[in-house]
């Protein structure tokens, strides 16, 4: 092996790292600066729609993970069926969103949130009125381009970034 | 080539590279026994990283697999979702609109431009330029898993594909997006190319290093730009069309020496052809439904079935056996990574431990599909 | 205590303690502490400087939380090692791995000795300056290699051998390109060799400059010949088993050599403190941090070579065109002493000529071996 470009090619490469210092850098910084995310967002927590569940449990089949736990009941007061528990091991979730796409009454959605960590396990095991919707639990669009209308645009590093101009 | 005439007494001594080391790119082991800095044999160690993901296959619906092939090749879940989804239409015949056999197309090849964004930039890495390249192909794998982060709603495992088509048609910013990604791209890659192509030291370092020869690359089954490296015409989007791809046009780079750097720049190449595949999918992608009309629970017919797509690592195929009910009976899946690596041993003797880790990275492995 | 006004004025009196109130020892006391801390303080921002050009190059941003753009992270990554867990190895030589990080470090805070900030300004002016440099700077191994040895790893070991190849290999380019300097300026004394150069060496010696460049990124393991540490082959080589305040002092040795390579290089071939309307003192560490930035530009491109590259690299082209360079010089010394851009054409000429001839001529490595 010989130095076939006279020692050219390193020169090149310098080049480039050198032109980079004047460019605008890619990273941004986190908790200071945000960028939108996808309005699919597949994120921590399902929102679930009290009013339009049916206790049907085709999520619950649909979920590979088994983190589902539905029980239903009759309610003779009201004389109706009704949903008793809808529990979400959001430990055991793997966000594949499987069961929002199964939901033939658009009852339960993925979650737009996505900085939900929890200090205690027992918190990630969600149920009934915690599953509903709130303003830190906003819905995601995913499968429900009703509700991606409603959120802003992501913010795509193609657009942010430009690395050369010519 | 041997000029050595020992004088002196040596004794080869086991060096453990890995499992927690950084550049066996996740938890694999290589017991090397060494003679100084020269590898006289390699004993690869692996299962570090193993989930029993084929037993997992046989409990779940066919659906529900999917998210499971996510984790097999985790830097490029579009095309394993894609080979698993062939094999389940294959098995029950399932006929894909038009409109999602594009966008898979488009998945697919931008899958193979952040795959190979990821391996040469961490072969790269491994030859010791300190991060740069590295950093500049991880900046334009962002750009591409933002585009699958709007598709999809996810940055790593994507689960975007489904038995009879895609799971949902893609927002309309996507295609402005992603002419616009195209053409950075390409500047990218010129640049880049411009960065380390001629750069003497990484020449030296790759070129003529860990040379794998056409018959034993054949022998052993390597497939994917490993192979093509070593002059091995073969790409299933040729040889076998799935899919669309007979529709493209596009070129099969092919090294000639089969060492370290024409892996690399059969890699770099490629990442051209999927921008030209990209191009022409984008001009003639139909409008209609992007989803075949396939039951909540697919039900396939009692047989088995072995389909293999050309993933960005080479060869991946899904083989399936069905009896009938909700769940396969049995599946396998033949993973790139882990046949490639048996060439390696053979590629890294006599080499220096310098030369292995590069010659490791020119595989470009994933523990995931290894272990599986 | 000295008075210190004439080090802010820029006007420093002569090296020769006689002359310094308290005289030899008022000297000593002073330059040792301004040494050891000067040498600090650039470390420190060496390291800022590493880090932060680096992540520019590499479309980052570097450490800029700490303090005003980040100015307090080596003190901040300082304090953190500080606190840090001691780890020895519980197969380790015990005495070995505690001594190793003292000995590489001494003999680097004593290359500053001899190097001057400004006229006279140095703590000795010893008449044989440059050779003590070269002597002193690699001692520097004996600490690595203690390093290697004592860490009882098999990775630590590899990279302590490394380093000690490298080493021996490199020292005769270095000094022999060291020569051609020599040679022009008549003196072995570092003050002496700032004082000669009316027109900066880097023109009359262009290829002893680049000789002396790779040799000494070598010989204080810079990218691209950085095999010792190579992180992505031998983890972290001689030091992977140090922590906390042993591998911080490792860590200031690495930096502390590179500062004091630059400082050697700027002295030698670009003119030392000589420079045009600043002070003295401040065209020398503004030519100090540029020629570490040039090593951390070469850094951020580079890709690493293999040993036995680095070997070759060493022998087969350092070592002949710094023997070249040497006798060329020796004869334009003799013939035309007077003409110095005659000599920078010349040399220029005779550099380029050098290196496309040997970037056919020799060959890297010798690639497999037969197992």
């Amino acid at each position: 092996m010989k130095f076939e470009h006279f020692g050219l090619g390193l020169l090149k490469g310098m080049t480039v790292t050198f032109r980079h210092i004047f460019r605008h850098p890619t990273v941004n910084q986190y908790p200071y600066q945000r960028l939108n995310v996808s309005r699919r967002i597949r994120g921590n927590e399902l929102v679930w729609d009290k009013k339009r569940c049916t206790g049907c449990a085709t999520c619950a089949k649909a979920c590979p993970q088994g983190a589902i736990e539905i029980v239903t009941g009759a309610n003779p007061v009201e004389n109706r069926y009704e949903v008793r528990t809808y529990r979400v091991d959001t430990g055991y979730c793997i966000q594949c969103g499987l069961c929002v796409e199964s939901c033939p009454y658009d009852a339960i959605f993925m979650g737009y949130a996505y900085e939900r960590a929890k200090y205690r396990r027992r918190d990630l095991v969600q149920e009934n009125d915690t599953l509903l919707e709130s303003k830190e639990r906003p819905k995601s669009g995913y499968f429900h381009p009703e509700v991606a209308a409603g959120l802003p645009a992501q913010t795509l590093l193609v657009e942010k970034i430009v690395e050369r101009k010519d | 080539m041997t000029t050595r005439e020992i004088t002196l007494k040596t004794e080869p001594f086991v060096l453990n590279v890995g499992p927690l080391h950084p550049s066996t790119h996740g938890v694999y082991r290589m017991r090397t026994t060494l003679d100084g800095e020269v590898v006289l044999d390699i004993e690869p160690v692996f299962g570090y990283l193993h989930r029993g993901i084929e037993k997992l296959m046989e409990e779940r619906t066919f659906t529900g697999i999917i998210p499971l092939t996510d984790r097999l090749d985790y830097i490029s879940p579009m095309s394993n979702n894609l080979a698993y989804c062939l094999a389940v239409e294959k098995l029950c015949g399932i006929k894909v609109p038009e409109r999602a056999e594009y966008l898979r197309v488009i998945m697919a090849e931008l899958q193979r431009l952040a795959n190979h964004c990821i391996a040469v930039g961490s072969f790269l890495n491994d030859a010791g330029a300190y991060f740069t390249p590295f950093m500049y192909t991880f900046r334009e794998r962002e750009k591409i898993v933002d585009l699958f982060e709007m598709v999809s709603g996810q940055r790593m495992t994507y689960n975007y594909m489904r038995i009879g088509g895609v799971s949902q048609d893609i927002p309309e910013e996507f295609l402005p997006a992603l002419a616009k990604l195209l053409d950075q791209l390409e500047r990218f890659v010129d640049e880049y190319d411009f960065l380390l192509k001629e750069n003497e030291i990484l020449i030296a370092r790759a070129k003529g290093v860990g040379i794998l020869p056409k018959e034993v690359a054949i022998n052993c089954g390597i497939s994917g730009p490993v192979a093509r490296a070593s002059g091995i015409r073969r790409d299933l989007r040729r040889d076998d069309p799935y899919s669309i791809y007979d529709r493209f046009e596009f070129d099969i780079p092919v090294g000639e020496n089969g060492d370290s750097y024409d892996r690399y720049r059969v890699r770099v190449a490629e990442m051209r052809q999927s921008l030209r595949i990209i191009r022409q999918a984008m001009k003639d992608i139909p409008a209609g439904p992007v989803k075949a009309e396939v039951p909540q629970v697919v039900r396939p017919p009692a047989g088995e079935v072995y389909a293999h797509i050309e993933a960005p690592k080479g060869e991946l195929g899904f083989y399936i056996v069905s009896d009938g009910s909700i769940a396969p009976y049995r599946c396998h899946v033949r993973p790139t990574s882990l046949i490639n690596l048996t060439a390696l041993r053979q590629m890294v003797r006599g080499w220096k431990v310098a030369d292995l880790i590069v010659i490791f990275g020119s595989i470009d492995i994933t523990m995931g599909e290894v272990d599986r | 205590m000295p008075d210190i006004s004439p080090l802010l004025t820029g006007h420093l009196p002569a090296a020769t303690a006689a002359y310094w109130p308290g005289g030899y020892w008022g000297h000593w006391a002073f330059y040792t502490t301004a040494l050891i801390t000067f040498a600090l303080l650039m470390v420190m921002g060496a390291i800022y400087i590493e880090r932060r050009l680096l992540g520019r190059m590499q479309s980052r941003l570097g450490p800029n939380r700490t303090g005003p753009f980040g100015l307090l992270q080596p003190v901040a990554d300082a304090l953190k090692v500080l606190i840090k867990e001691d780890i020895i190895p519980q197969p380790a030589d015990r005495l070995v791995h505690w001594l190793a990080p003292v000995v590489a470090f001494v003999p680097v805070v004593m290359i500053f000795a001899v190097v001057p900030f400004q006229k006279g300004a140095l703590l000795a002016d010893l008449n044989i300056g440059i050779l003590y440099v070269v002597a002193v700077s690699s001692l520097t191994t004996v600490g690595i290699f203690m390093a290697g040895w004592g860490s009882s790893n098999k990775y630590s070991l590899l990279g302590a051998m490394r380093n000690v190849a490298a080493v021996v290999s490199y020292e005769i380019p270095l000094v022999l390109s060291i020569l051609g300097v020599v040679l022009i300026a008549g003196s072995l004394s570092l003050n002496e060799i700032v004082l000669a150069q009316d027109i900066p060496f880097i023109f009359l010696q262009p290829m002893g400059f680049l000789l002396f460049f790779m040799a000494a990124c070598a010989e204080i393991n810079r990218s691209p010949f950085d095999l010792m540490e190579a992180d992505s082959e031998i983890v972290a080589g001689f030091h992977t088993e140090y922590s906390g305040m042993k591998f911080a002092m490792f860590y200031l040795v690495e930096y502390a050599e590179a500062i004091a390579m630059s400082a050697i290089i700027s002295v030698l071939f670009l003119g030392g403190w000589r420079g045009p309307l600043l002070p003295p003192w401040l065209w020398f560490v503004i030519k100090v941090f540029a020629v570490f930035g040039f090593m951390v530009w070469t850094r951020a491109t580079f890709p690493r070579v293999r040993i036995d590259q680095l070997m070759a690299f060493a022998w087969k082209f350092l070592l002949p065109l710094s023997l070249i360079n040497l006798f060329v010089t020796a004869i334009q010394v003799l013939t035309i002493p007077d003409a110095p851009w005659l000599v920078f054409i010349i040399n220029t000429a005779v550099m380029i000529l050098l290196v496309i001839i040997w970037s056919g001529l020799f060959k890297v490595g010798w690639g497999r071996v037969e197992v």
